[in-house]
C-alpha cells in the first residue's frame, strides 16, 4: 500500500529534477530546507529522524540535492521527506513537506480490532513492516 | 563528411551575443571602478571571451567539454583579489556558468574542524552554501600544514577536490593568496594544481594608482584632500611603501581612517567655528602627523617594536595575518 503523506503524495514519485525545482521554489521564498527519514510509516509518527541540520543559508538547490543523495545512500529502504520552514512569523513554521524517497515494497497496514466492555470495538492501525522487524531492518532488501 | 549536423549557414554575431549576455556592462564597470590592474583586467576579458565563445559553440552543437572554471588569484595583500572575485561571480552568472552568482568567502577556520570527525561536516556545510555560486577561499595555503601530518586540513582539501571535480556545474572555486606561498601549496598538492585552469596574478599598485584609489575612497566618504594634503599624501605613500607590512590598497584605507581620526580631533580641539568645508577637507597636518614620517626610534630590548603596538589597534586586523 502506497503511503500518502504530505504534498504531492498522490502523484507519481517526483524525479530528481522535479525535487530540485520544488527546493528551488522553497529557497526563493526564503524557507529553510531540512531532510528527515524514518522506517515507521504510521501516519501519527510525526517525529522522523533528521538528516543533518536544516540548511539555513542555502542559495541553490544543488546543496540540498547533494545531502539528499547522501541520505539515500546511507539509509536505503527508508522513507525520506523534505520539509521547508518559513521563519517569517518569528518562529519556524513548516510550509511544505513532501516525500522524496520510499522503500521499494510497502506492505501496508493491518486493521487491529480490540473488543472492549459491552462488546464495543476499538480500531487501530498497525504497519506490517513495523511489526515484523526492528527499526532499521524493516524494509531491508 | 565529418561536419557537425547543425553546421552554421550564416555568420554569428559575437558582438550581439556579448551585448545580450550583459557581460559588457560588468567588464566596463570593472574597467571604470578598479584603478590600475591592467594585466588582471586583460585576463578577465580573456576568460569572459573564452566562456562566451564556448557558449556559442555549445549552442551550435560543436562538441566541447564544459570548461573548467576554478581559478587561483595570487598577489600581495590589498591588491583587489576579493573585489575581483565578486565581479567574477557576476560575470560567470551573466554567462550562465553559475546559477546564482553569490560569493561565499571563507578561510581555513570555516573549513577545517577542531577534532576528528569535525572537518568533513564543516567543509560540506560550506560547500552546500556555496553551491550555485562561487566559493572564495582566502589564504588557501593555510589549509595545508606540512609540519603537522595529523592536520585536518588535508581532509578538507580532499573533500574540496572531489566536489571541484564532480560538481563542476554547481560550484566554482577561487583560491586566493600570496604568490610564493600559493606556489608551495600547489607543489605539495598537485591534485589541486591540475584542477585549476586559470591563474590570475595581481601586480602591486604604483604610488600614483594608490593615490588615485585614496581619492576615490575619500570621495565615497565625502572627504577630500586640499592641495597641500594631497602632496603630503604622495610623500606619505613613498614613506609607507618602504616600511614593513605594506598592504597596498588596504594600507591606504587604514591610513585614511587614521587621518580622519586626526582631522576630527583637530576640529574638536580648534576653538574657531567651522564651516561645512572644514568637515570635508583633510589637510597637510592631518597627513604629516602620521608615525611613518617620524624617524624610527631604536627598539629597546624586550619591548615590542612600536609598529606592531599601533597596528594592534586596527579593528580589521586578524592576529595571524602579517600583511598590515
Amino acid at each position: 500500500m502506497r503511503i500518502t503523506q504530505g504534498a504531492f503524495s498522490f502523484l507519481p514519485d517526483l524525479t530528481d529534477t522535479q525535487i530540485a525545482a520544488q527546493i528551488e521554489y522553497c529557497l526563493r521564498n526564503d524557507w529553510a530546507v531540512a531532510i528527515e527519514f524514518t522506517d515507521d510509516p504510521h501516519p501519527r509518527n510525526t517525529y522522523w529522524s533528521m538528516w543533518g541540520h536544516p540548511m539555513f543559508d542555502l542559495a541553490d538547490a544543488a546543496g540540498a540535492m547533494q545531502a539528499l543523495r547522501e541520505c539515500r545512500a546511507a539509509r536505503p529502504g527508508h522513507y525520506i521527506r523534505i520539509n521547508a520552514f518559513d521563519p517569517s512569523a518569528g518562529w519556524e513554521t513548516v510550509r511544505l513537506s513532501f516525500i522524496v524517497g520510499r522503500p521499494a515494497v510497502e506492505p501496508g497496514f493491518r486493521l487491529v480490532r480490540r473488543e472492549g466492555p459491552g462488546r464495543t470495538l476499538h480500531y487501530t492501525l498497525e504497519s506490517y513492516a513495523v511489526g515484523r522487524q526492528p527499526e532499521g531492518e524493516r524494509y531491508a532488501t | 563528411m565529418t561536419q557537425p549536423l547543425a553546421a552554421p549557414t550564416d555568420t554569428i554575431d559575437l558582438a550581439a551575443e556579448y551585448r545580450e549576455a550583459g557581460v559588457a556592462d560588468v567588464l566596463d564597470r570593472l574597467d571604470a571602478e578598479l584603478v590600475g590592474l591592467a594585466p588582471v583586467k586583460r585576463r578577465v576579458r580573456e576568460i569572459a571571451a573564452l566562456l562566451l565563445v564556448d557558449r556559442v559553440r555549445a549552442r551550435l552543437g560543436l562538441a566541447s567539454t564544459p570548461p573548467s572554471l576554478h581559478m587561483c588569484f595570487t598577489g600581495n595583500p590589498g591588491t583587489g583579489k576579493t573585489t575581483l572575485a565578486l565581479r567574477m561571480a557576476e560575470i560567470l552568472q551573466r554567462l550562465g556558468y553559475v546559477r546564482k552568482g553569490h560569493v561565499v568567502a571563507v578561510t581555513r577556520d570555516d573549513l577545517v574542524g577542531q577534532f576528528i570527525g569535525h572537518t568533513a561536516p564543516k567543509t560540506k556545510e560550506v560547500l552546500k552554501r556555496a553551491m550555485g555560486g562561487v566559493l572564495f577561499i582566502d589564504e588557501a595555503y593555510y589549509l595545508f600544514r606540512p609540519e603537522n601530518e595529523k592536520d585536518y586540513g588535508q581532509e578538507a582539501i580532499e573533500i574540496l577536490l572531489q566536489v571541484m571535480e564532480n560538481q563542476r556545474d554547481d560550484l566554482v572555486v577561487i583560491l586566493a593568496g600570496y604568490a610564493d606561498r600559493m606556489d608551495r601549496f600547489f607543489e605539495s598538492n598537485p591534485g589541486m594544481k591540475s584542477r585549476i585552469a586559470h591563474h590570475v596574478e595581481f601586480p602591486d599598485y604604483s604610488n600614483a594608482e594608490l593615490a588615485q584609489i585614496a581619492e576615490r575612497m575619500l570621495a565615497d566618504w565625502n572627504y577630500r584632500f586640499d592641495a597641500a594634503g594631497r602632496a603630503a599624501f604622495d610623500d606619505y605613500l613613498r614613506h609607507r611603501r618602504a616600511k614593513p607590512h605594506f598592504a597596498n590598497a588596504r594600507s591606504v584605507r587604514n591610513a585614511l581612517d587614521r587621518m580622519r581620526l586626526r582631522q576630527a580631533l583637530r576640529l574638536f580641539d580648534g576653538a574657531t567655528p567651522i564651516d561645512p568645508d572644514d568637515l570635508q577637507i583633510l589637510t597637510d597636518a592631518d597627513v604629516r602627523a602620521s608615525r611613518h614620517f617620524r624617524p624610527t626610534p631604536p627598539t629597546l630590548v624586550g619591548q615590542a617594536p612600536p609598529d606592531e603596538e599601533i597596528d594592534a589597534y586596527d579593528p580589521d586586523r586578524i592576529p595571524e595575518r602579517s600583511d598590515y
